[in-house]
């Protein structure tokens, strides 16, 4: 055997060696990799709910509902009318909630701060809040999102 | 029983070579000079973690990592177990105290320049371990389930999304899915009582196998002083005694701490409920967090949150580093330069605690 022909088999072997050992690795941490990464939930994605009757909600007050498993805020202002907001704050994912003393829609955990539109006007929120669709049908507040 | 005891040394020495053993820590001295309180930290922070290994373990004999029962199992702990509410706060005042002494270890390994060659890969672990640190701090506060709990794991898992591509999947992966919900309280147990606690022991064992064989650092000025008569004292047992001593103190400030200033549980988290006013992190996340309330929502092009990210990102990455930027001190000369960012590092973190402690 020539000193070529040795060379030759010897990065044969080399390719051998090294990729059934990455294949091998591979086959031991893709199903770890797959595992960790948590199964995509095949939930009902909520589109609209009923969340509450609008005797049970006072004038200028904020009520926290469930819109799927996400909270949600209800806000009746001074003059009667609702709005429903994502309680999600836009900045970290903090639940926000109504600030009756000063009007505005408040996350306690940076300060940040939303108006009664949900637009962001004080602290770190980089955006406004999802607003939601309030339809009252016979006394009943239904939200729902804005398509 | 001398007897006895002698034979069975003797027993394990013809199989072992314990002799080698004991002659080297014989050997082993500690730089005796005005610094030397110091030296203490570390073997403080080492007694600390044994603490939280033996009461962590003795939590878990009752402790239920699920969203229904883990508020509950640690009410059960604190209220019906004997000597559950010791265990438990003992457990967290611990941590608290561990993270201190961590943090006053860094500090001074730090302005002692003790993190420079040949002792490069000692500080490393010692970062590493620091970080473990504060992670093991995150995932424990999450486990009694309560409503401080659920939204600082909230915010400090969302941080992970201003990095850019990557960052959502790193958030899923540590929630167990979108949302924080009972997912996370089973992966946050597991990282708690498994997986830090592996690769901790492992970075522990490296860091204290260093600091054995390449003994104590000295500080720098002493080591020019040539006129400085040098002092020392034998590692075995005069430091050691000390240490113990010392370890003992600690233990009655913790007993002290635990049964006077019992840790609290608040009330179990409600996902559907707005963030209680007043929400703050633990104490050592206070300088972040409060300076994330600075930060404003954009500046210049990027978000802020990204921003902030990116600023402790890359100060935290320095300051790990050090050993390999700060080639000064590696060739014994001085280097101000450390001083004056050490210096304003500390007072930046109390200055930020302590606006986040009165805000």
């Amino acid at each position: 055997m020539t000193e070529k022909e040795r060379e030759s088999k010897r990065l044969f072997l080399k390719t051998i060696l090294y990729g059934s050992l990455t294949a091998f690795s591979a086959s031991i941490l893709y199903p770890i990799y797959k595992f960790l990464k948590p199964p995509q939930q095949t939930e009902v994605e909520v589109s609209s709910i009923k969340a509450a009757n609008i005797s049970d909600i006072e004038k200028d007050s904020g009520t926290m509902v469930r819109f799927g498993n996400k909270p949600a805020l209800l806000i009746r202002n001074a003059n009667g009318d609702f709005k429903a907001f994502s309680a999600t704050c836009t900045h970290l994912d903090c639940t926000v909630q109504y600030r009756k003393d000063k009007g505005i829609i408040w996350c306690t955990c940076h300060n940040g701060q939303y108006d009664l539109n949900g637009r962001n006007i004080g602290g770190p929120p980089p955006r406004p809040l999802e607003e939601f669709r309030v339809v009252i049908k016979g006394g009943e507040i239904f939200i729902s999102k804005n398509v | 029983m001398k007897n006895y005891f002698q034979n069975l040394y003797k027993w394990i020495d013809e199989r072992v070579q314990l002799q080698s053993l004991v002659e080297f820590m014989g050997e082993k001295y500690v730089p005796v000079h005005r610094h030397s309180i110091w030296y203490y930290f570390g073997g403080i922070s080492l007694f600390l973690f044994i603490i939280q290994v033996v009461t962590g373990i003795l939590l878990l004999m009752y402790y239920k990592g699920s969203e229904d029962l883990a508020f509950e199992s640690i009410h059960f702990i604190m209220s019906k177990v004997e000597f559950g509410w010791l265990i438990r706060s003992i457990h967290s005042w611990a941590a608290n105290l561990f993270i201190l002494a961590v943090f006053i270890h860094m500090f001074s390994v730090y302005f002692s320049r003790a993190y420079r060659k040949p002792r490069e890969i000692t500080w490393l672990t010692g970062m590493l371990m620091f970080f473990m640190a504060l992670a093991f701090g995150f995932s424990g506060y999450l486990l009694p389930w309560n409503e401080l709990a659920f939204f600082a794991t909230k915010v400090g898992t969302d941080i992970t999304t201003a990095i850019p591509l990557i960052g959502r999947p790193i958030m899923e992966f540590m929630r167990g899915g979108e949302d924080v919900t009972g997912a996370t309280l089973s992966r946050f147990f597991g990282f708690h009582i498994a997986i830090f606690p592996g690769i901790f022991t492992v970075l522990l064992t490296i860091h204290l196998l260093l600091v054995q064989r390449q003994g104590m650092s000295e500080p720098l000025f002493i080591e020019d002083e040539e006129k400085y008569e040098k002092k020392k004292m034998p590692f075995f047992p005069n430091f050691l005694l000390r240490d113990l001593l010392l370890w003992l103190i600690v233990l009655n400030i913790l007993a002290i701490l635990a049964v006077f200033f019992p840790w609290e549980l608040g009330t179990k988290a409600d996902p559907f409920a707005p963030a209680p006013a007043g929400i703050k992190p633990e104490w050592y996340f206070l300088f972040m967090f409060q300076t994330l309330k600075y930060i404003p929502a954009n500046i210049w092009f990027i978000e802020g949150e990204i921003f902030g990210v990116l600023l402790f990102g890359i100060a935290g990455i320095l300051w790990t580093l050090v050993p390999f930027w700060d080639r000064k001190s590696s060739r014994g000369e001085r280097n101000r330069f450390i001083n004056y960012i050490g210096i304003f590092v500390v007072i930046y973190i109390i200055l930020l605690t302590i606006l986040g402690w009165l805000t």
